[in-house]
């Protein structure tokens, strides 16, 4: 299983959690599957295309990785937002 | 009691006040997240807010009970998936005729409908699958569907406003559309393009008069215009006295066919009011003519930007109050169909829409 972090506003969507233990082959495999866990996530990390949010970022076990990224048993996937503003 | 449900850069404002007496912030929500349009449908009493946050993309949230904490959002409110295009923000939402009937209108020019007071939303079909869609220009802010004009008693009948594709018109509840563009002159554009019709139309906010819904009024980019045929085509009526064609809100007496108000801009290339000096103009003839109307705000030095849903109204004729916010956080109110002008509220972040209630 492929551990999933999240926080703030997406840790409130995710029933509370901020760790979620995850079946995929990819970030997009473990995101979906997360999204299907935790439906009111649909739509806040992921876009209509499948493609992570411009102004998110996704760490997979501390380097920066994309929807692509392969993940396996025992990795460790964090969602963050990114530093942004004005 | 007049409320004024603020959309902003930085969360949701409700004001609470009367024209006379002044208004007071009676609550705050999203705190940090751009509010792009937010209304309160005066059918049910429920709020609804389109939020467009910078991590999470745009989403539409409704409360029937406290705004300072109790919202969910709407289901729907997102493209097809699998597509090659994402939801880009939420730009407006209109009541519609029926009961329960909403309209939400989004970049890239995308018309939403709801049946259920804005819990669950569905894409139109009709619009979104326009033959020449992919030839559609989106302006500078994106390619934004702002205007949504119902017609009295007919909920077959819609016209709506793309920025930069123009006017378009449905007869039979959104199956199918057309376009609504004859008579509008692009100074920005070649002479040789203008038959393009796909070559970008800007329309910056369009209403309707509903006591005679054949009649609709535009403020373009760079032009102000009236159509007297449902939005088929349209006449300049922007030399009447205005000091100039640019501008983006737009707001109408109900209880004069007759009546426009619009809040001119310097030009495109520098979006504020001119000569220091805010001022809102009226017609009471169709826009044959123009009168300033200025009694009560900034005189001089004031450089505000007015954007296109930042203008609203509520009542009609004698009762008619107008209201307007600026990116500067200033928000302007008038009870006496803007004949005079007194300051709602200042400090507020940059304001993107008002509703009157």
């Amino acid at each position: 299983m492929t551990v999933v972090c999240v926080r703030g506003a997406l840790r409130n969507l995710a029933g509370g959690r901020a760790e979620h233990e995850l079946q995929g082959d990819t970030v997009l495999d473990v995101l979906r599957a997360l999204e299907s866990r935790h439906p009111s996530l649909t739509g806040w990390i992921l876009d209509e295309r499948g493609v992570i949010r411009r102004h998110i970022n996704v760490f997979v076990n501390g380097e920066q990785g994309d929807e692509t990224s392969a993940v396996s048993s025992g990795d460790r996937v964090e969602v963050v937002p990114a530093i942004t503003g004005g | 009691m007049t409320e004024l449900v603020v959309g902003t850069k930085k969360g949701l404002f409700l004001l609470d006040g009367e024209p006379d007496s002044g208004f007071e912030v009676a609550a705050r929500a999203f705190a940090g997240e751009p509010v792009d349009f937010a209304t309160r449908d005066p059918r049910s009493g429920r709020l609804l807010a389109t939020v467009t946050s910078p991590f999470y993309g745009p989403k539409i949230f409704y409360t029937d009970g406290d705004p300072d904490s109790d919202w969910e959002q709407a289901d729907g409110v997102a493209l097809p998936e699998g597509g090659d295009q994402a939801l880009e923000r939420i730009w407006v939402i209109a009541c519609g005729e029926s009961d329960g009937t909403l309209y939400a209108g989004g970049d890239p020019g995308v018309l939403f409908e709801s049946h259920d007071g804005g819990a669950s939303w569905e894409l139109n079909a009709g619009l979104w699958e326009q033959p020449s869609r992919p030839h559609w220009q989106p302006g500078g802010g994106g390619l934004c569907l702002h205007s949504i004009c119902t017609w009295p008693g007919d909920p077959d009948k819609l016209a709506i406003a793309v920025s930069a594709a123009g006017m378009w018109l449905t007869d039979d509840a959104g199956r199918t559309w057309r376009r609504g563009n004859e008579g509008i002159n692009p100074g920005y554009l070649p002479a040789e393009a203008l038959a393009d019709e796909n070559a970008g139309r800007c329309v910056h906010h369009v209403e309707r008069a509903r006591e005679r819904p054949d009649r609709m009024f535009m403020q373009f980019h760079g032009g102000v215009y009236r159509s007297d045929d449902a939005g088929a085509s349209w006449t300049d009526i922007g030399g009447g006295g205005l000091p100039s064609n640019f501008g983006f809100p737009l707001t109408i007496d109900p209880a004069d066919p007759d009546s426009a108000y619009v809040i001119p801009l310097v030009a495109d290339v520098d979006r504020v009011t001119p000569d220091g000096r805010v001022r809102v103009y009226e017609t009471r003839d169709a826009g044959a003519n123009w009168a300033p109307r200025g009694d009560g705000l900034p005189a001089e030095h004031a450089y505000l930007t007015v954007l296109r849903q930042a203008f609203n109204h509520i009542g009609a004729g004698e009762q008619l109050q107008l209201y307007f916010g600026a990116t500067s956080g200033d928000v302007f109110g008038s009870g006496d169909a803007g004949a005079t002008w007194a300051t709602a509220a200042t400090r507020l972040p940059p304001v993107y829409s008002i509703v009157a209630v």
